[in-house]
């Protein structure tokens, strides 16, 4: 087992998890400078600010654009009228306040690590998967499998979003205004979801870890996943995300329902049978 | 993988064969193996239009004397029409052998539709006083050309593109279904229905016919069949979800209405757009946009829900 180092930020109690057995821990150290900087990444300015029209251009068309400003130095980027095109503002691993004005089609903002990056309308399937930090906003609605194996970061989406979201998320906070649909938070092993409506059905099946909070009516709970007290630290720190980026708990945070994983499903500590042959 | 794409007007008609055309066109990286259209156009007193081929477009490419045998076999066709009391108002040659028929019939349809299909490699496309039914291989520019599509005047029509994935590349295999022997009813579909074999044995027991192996078109018969029953679209609709095993989205279109369904898992895409004037669906809004280019609010229908609009 790769042993565990602790880190500044363990040490401010900003990791809660208690993992055991033989999952393996790494801990995110601020203090060390080559945890912010990507090889490729551009040193921008957040006051140099420009903006383009994406109509006419295709999908590498306008990545390309995006890295080509973030090479010149923009630190703020509009990209009007993307017409829900796919894959746009993939794998940007730097900071940068990105505003798309319009909406998004599949597999929107992922890859990412580290920008801002608000979407005015609606996303398509798959947005910010396997996004590992930053913020990413979506004022309308949102398709399936939103934050799908999300890592990091705060994903919120201020409408309705489509079915699975969360899906196998490894970390990280999805907000949602609206409603989820069904098989939300599926396989999902860290991190916190909150929604402010309703769930559908098998929400939280087979999580392995993370909290789910959830303001409306739920469908049905998935296999293994089973409600929890909640408590003044869930409540202070869910006020405390709402209220950043400006929602609210219809019924108050008080009043949601929290859900976690009943780890009846773990097997993390049984070894396989090639590895018990070692033992014996 | 496969895209599919609807649209209702709901007050007056437009031009659906060109909103339909781009729309499609949008979702060619879905499936390019060939296109279909299901067009409600403004319907004929008394009238229908049937579309038919009388073999497939490879056939023309290798088989030995296949333009004469394609000529005796549409005779063929003209002879049994004849013989069967429908009067051909209009005749003509969409390609080489596809062919659209405007006919004044009173009859069995059923027996027209068996007598006409029993010529060989003959399928009847559709059947409908609105209802126009178009498929050929390529994408929809190529094919909305070939059958002269852009400017066709209608209240709703869905489409399909196709990615062939368990029955051939051919026209027989491609969307849209007519819903035989019933007018008016056609159906497009993007999943796998995994009961197909079952489902399709119970219906072919019932005299129903399958021109292809096709998962797709069993939806089409099973629509047809309940309402020919007395179930109405958007019941019938809801008890697709529960008899039809499989992860699927799909649209059914008739004489005046377009409904749509998605199953339990929620695991095929659509998005759609309402409005007082219009409803636009898709399997990716990129397609919605080729049409309504401006900001607008979408949204992804969710598991089970069936939503049906009439024009």
């Amino acid at each position: 087992m790769a042993k565990l180092t602790r880190s500044s930020s363990l040490e401010q109690g900003l990791h809660t998890e208690q993992l055991t057995g033989r999952t393996q821990q790494r801990f995110f150290d601020f203090t060390e400078e080559e945890n912010f900087l990507y090889p490729e990444a551009y040193d921008v300015d957040f006051n140099k600010r420009i903006a383009f029209d994406a109509s006419k251009m295709d999908t590498n068309g306008i990545n390309l654009k995006l890295r080509e400003l973030m090479s010149q130095g923009y630190g703020s980027i509009v990209v009007k009228n993307p017409l829900a095109k796919h894959s746009l503002g993939v794998g940007i691993l730097q900071r940068l306040n990105l505003t798309f004005e319009g909406s998004l089609g599949y597999f929107g903002i992922g890859l990412i690590d580290g920008p801002n990056v608000r979407v005015t309308g609606r996303v398509g399937w798959s947005c910010a998967e396997n996004m590992m930090s930053g913020t990413v906003v979506i004022e309308k609605n949102a398709g399936s499998t939103f934050g799908a194996a999300l890592r990091g970061g705060d994903l919120v989406c201020k409408g309705d979003v489509g079915s699975r979201t969360g899906i196998d998320m490894k970390g990280g906070t999805i907000l949602i205004g609206g409603r989820t649909g069904a098989f939300s938070g599926f396989m999902m092993q860290r991190g916190r979801m909150v929604v402010l409506g309703s769930a559908g059905k098998n929400l939280g099946d087979s999580m392995y870890d993370g909290t789910i909070y959830v303001g409306g009516e739920i469908e049905s709970l998935g296999v293994d996943a089973v409600p929890a007290e909640m408590t003044e630290l869930d409540c202070a720190w869910m006020t405390r995300k709402l209220t950043q980026y400006g929602m609210k708990a219809p019924n108050g945070v008080e009043k949601m329902t929290k859900i976690v994983a009943g780890k009846q499903l773990w097997n993390y500590d049984n070894l396989e049978p090639s590895e018990k042959k070692l033992i014996l | 993988m496969c895209g599919i794409a609807g649209i209702i007007h709901r007050k007056g008609a437009a031009d659906i064969g060109s909103e339909m055309t781009a729309m499609l066109q949008s979702l060619k990286h879905r499936g390019p193996d060939s296109t279909g259209f299901a067009v409600y156009g403004m319907p004929g007193k008394n009238e229908y239009v049937m579309r038919f081929k009388v073999a497939e477009q490879e056939d023309l490419a290798k088989g030995f004397q296949i333009h004469e045998t394609v000529r005796q076999r549409r005779s063929e066709v003209d002879s049994r029409l004849a013989g069967l009391g429908v009067k051909i108002i209009e005749a003509k040659d969409a390609t080489e052998y596809a062919f659209r028929y405007r006919i004044q019939y009173d009859g069995d349809m059923k027996k027209l539709a068996d007598f006409v299909e029993d010529v060989d490699s003959t399928e009847i496309l559709s059947m409908g006083s609105a209802l126009e039914l178009i498929k050929d291989l390529g994408d929809a520019t190529v094919v909305s050309n070939q059958y002269s599509l852009k400017g066709f005047k209608g209240t709703h029509a869905i489409g399909h593109t196709r990615m062939a994935t368990e029955s051939d590349v051919d026209i027989r295999s491609a969307h849209p279904y007519w819903a035989y022997p019933y007018h008016d009813i056609s159906v497009v579909h993007n999943g796998q229905l995994t009961n197909y074999w079952i489902m399709r044995r119970q219906m072919e027991r019932k005299g129903f016919r399958f021109m292809s192996n096709c998962d797709s078109e069993l939806l089409a018969v099973y629509i047809a069949d309940k309402l020919d029953n007395g179930v109405k679209l958007e019941d019938a609709m809801r008890q697709s979800i529960d008899e039809i095993d499989g992860v699927f989205t799909y649209l059914v279109a008739t004489s005046d209405s377009l409904g749509m369904a998605k199953d339990s898992m929620a695991a095929k895409p659509m998005v759609l757009y309402e409005s007082e004037d219009l409803v636009a669906m898709a399997s990716e809004e990129v397609a919605i946009r080729q049409i309504m280019p401006q900001e607008i609010d979408t949204f992804d229908p969710y598991d089970s829900e069936v939503r049906v609009w009439r024009s």
